[in-house]
C-alpha cells in the first residue's frame, strides 16, 4: 500500500486517480499507524514552498517523513514536495527543509535567462544523469510537465535527471531510499505513470 | 526547452460535448470522457474544458465528469465557464482540474483573479480574453463574445498579469471560427506586454497554421482549437510530426516508454 501524506496542501485528486490507474492501492493520509503500515510513501506538494513548510510543521507531519525515511522505506518527494527534502530553501524566506537530501532550493531567477518566463511551466524533456530504478524503461528525451519557480542547486552527486531551461534543472535526485521528482509524474501521461509504477517496484 | 502545447477545447453543455465531432472508432462522440481520453492518446498536451451549462443541475452534472476524466487522463486539466468565485475555483480543483480559466468573472471582479492566485498559486489561474478590433483598438468583450466592455486587450490583460494571471488564453473574435490562420497581430501585441505564458486561440484551420504561429510567434506558447481537432480536419498527431519537421519543439509521445501503458 502507498501512503500519500496529507498536511492540508494542495489537490490530491489526480495524483491518487494515478496510482488507482496503474492498480496500485494508495491512500491519503495522516495517520501515523496507517504510514506505519505503507510500503511506500509519497510526500506531495503544489503551490508555495513556505506554505508548505509550515502546514507540513503544524501537522506534525515532518517528523513522521523523517521517521519513514529512516526506516528504509522508499520515500518519494513530488515538486515542493521534492523540495522540501533538501537542506535548505529559500522560496519566501529562509527555511530549514528536511535535511534528507544535502542541497539547496532556490529562486530559478537567479539562473535562467532573463527574457524566459516564470514559472517555468509546461512540458519539457528529461536528460537521465546517473541509473536510478525510477528511470527503467524511460530513455532521454521523454517528456514530463513541470510547474515551479523554484528549483534544487548543489546536488549534483545526488541527481539522476535534468532539464534543460536556459540552464541545467535539477529534475530527479535519490539519496539511498529517499526520491524526489521536480516535475509531476501524476500529469505527465504515461511517462509519468511509468514513474509511479517504477516507484511502486522499489 | 518547454516545448510548444497543443491543446483541443471541449464545450460542454449538461454533461455533452456541444459541436458535433465525428471521430472514427469512437463510440460516443459527444461524451466527454470518452474525447478526452481519445485526445490524450493522440498526444495533446492539456485539455480545456468549458462548461456553458446555465443550470445548477448541469454544473453538478459537469463536475461528476470533470471527475470521471480526470480519473482516467493525466495530463493537465483546464477548466472555465461561470467561474466567478473562489468557491467555484474550489469546486473545479477538488474534481481534478489544475488550473482555473476566469473571463467575464474577472472583468466584473478583478479582485477574483488575485484572490484566487493568492489562495492556489499564479500557475493556476488562467485569465481568458474575448478580443475584437474596435475602432482601431483591440477591445475585451464578455459574455462569450456578446457585450463591448469598453476595455482596452493589452491593458486588460497586462492588469490580470499584475493581479496574479498565470497565463493567457486569447482568442480573438475576429479570426474565431474564420478558419484562416491564428490572429498574429493581436497575439504578438499580448505575447510582447507580458511574461506569462500566452495561449492562442481563434481561427486554426489546418497544420500550416500553427507552424505560421510559433515561427512567427516564438513567444506564444500554444495553440488551442476546437471545432478542426473535433471534426478530424487537423490530427493532433500529424500535426505534431508536422511541427517537428519545421524544427518547432513539441511532446513526442512516440517513445517506447510512453507506450508502456
Amino acid at each position: 500500500m502507498i501512503a500519500i501524506i496529507d498536511y492540508g496542501v494542495g489537490n490530491l485528486f489526480s495524483l491518487r486517480s494515478s496510482f488507482a490507474a496503474i492498480g496500485e492501492e494508495a491512500i491519503v493520509t495522516n495517520d501515523e499507524t496507517v504510514l506505519d503500515r505503507a510500503d511506500h510513501i509519497i510526500l506531495p506538494g503544489v503551490g508555495a514552498f513556505g506554505d508548505a513548510v509550515r502546514k507540513l510543521r503544524e501537522s506534525g507531519m515532518d517528523r513522521e517523513v523523517l521517521k519513514q525515511a529512516a526506516s528504509g522505506k522508499p520515500v518519494l518527494g513530488i515538486c515542493v514536495g521534492m523540495q522540501l527534502l533538501f537542506d535548505k530553501d529559500y522560496e519566501y524566506g529562509e527555511y530549514d527543509g528536511l535535511g534528507l537530501v544535502p542541497g539547496e532550493v532556490r529562486a530559478i531567477s537567479e539562473y535562467i535567462d532573463r527574457d524566459l518566463k516564470i514559472p517555468h511551466i509546461g512540458w519539457n524533456a528529461l536528460r537521465l544523469t546517473g541509473s536510478s530504478p525510477l528511470f527503467d524503461g524511460i530513455i532521454d528525451g521523454d517528456h514530463v510537465y513541470f510547474v515551479h519557480s523554484y528549483a534544487a542547486f548543489g546536488c549534483e552527486a545526488y541527481t539522476t535527471a535534468v532539464t534543460e531551461y536556459s540552464c541545467t534543472l535539477t529534475a530527479a535526485v535519490q539519496n539511498g531510499n529517499v526520491y524526489g521528482t521536480q516535475f509531476h509524474p501524476e500529469k505527465s501521461g504515461n511517462t509519468g505513470l511509468r514513474i509511479l509504477k517504477n516507484f511502486c517496484g522499489i | 526547452m518547454i516545448t510548444k502545447r497543443i491543446i483541443p477545447c471541449l464545450d460542454v453543455r449538461d454533461g455533452r460535448v456541444v459541436k458535433g465531432v465525428n471521430f472514427q472508432g469512437l463510440n460516443d462522440v459527444s461524451s466527454p470522457v470518452e474525447l478526452a481520453d481519445y485526445y490524450s492518446r493522440c498526444g495533446a498536451d492539456e485539455l480545456v474544458f468549458y462548461d456553458i451549462t446555465a443550470s445548477a443541475e448541469g454544473r453538478r452534472l459537469f463536475t461528476d465528469i470533470l471527475r470521471e476524466v480526470a480519473s482516467h487522463v493525466f495530463i493537465p486539466l483546464t477548466v472555465g465557464g461561470g467561474i466567478n468565485t473562489v468557491e467555484d475555483f474550489d469546486r473545479v480543483l477538488k474534481c481534478g482540474a489544475d488550473k482555473v480559466s476566469v473571463n467575464s468573472g474577472a472583468i466584473r471582479n478583478p479582485g477574483l483573479i488575485r484572490e484566487a492566485a493568492r489562495k492556489y498559486g499564479n500557475q493556476c489561474v488562467v485569465l481568458s480574453a474575448d478580443v475584437k478590433r474596435v475602432n482601431g483598438e483591440y477591445r475585451v468583450f464578455a459574455r462569450g463574445g456578446r457585450d463591448d466592455t469598453g476595455l482596452e486587450a493589452v491593458s486588460w490583460i497586462r492588469r490580470g498579469v499584475e493581479l496574479g494571471a498565470g497565463e493567457i488564453v486569447l482568442n480573438s473574435i475576429d479570426t474565431d471560427g474564420v478558419k484562416n490562420g491564428f490572429d498574429l497581430e493581436m497575439l504578438k501585441a499580448v505575447s510582447e506586454a507580458v511574461n506569462v505564458p500566452v495561449i492562442a486561440s481563434g481561427g486554426a484551420g489546418c497544420i500550416r497554421d500553427f507552424v505560421t504561429l510559433f515561427k512567427m510567434l516564438p513567444k506564444v506558447d500554444a495553440g488551442l482549437a476546437a471545432s478542426i481537432f473535433h471534426f478530424g480536419e487537423v490530427s493532433i498527431s500529424e500535426l505534431k510530426t508536422v511541427l517537428a519537421e519545421n524544427g518547432i519543439a513539441s511532446r513526442c509521445t512516440v517513445h517506447k516508454s510512453s507506450q508502456a501503458f
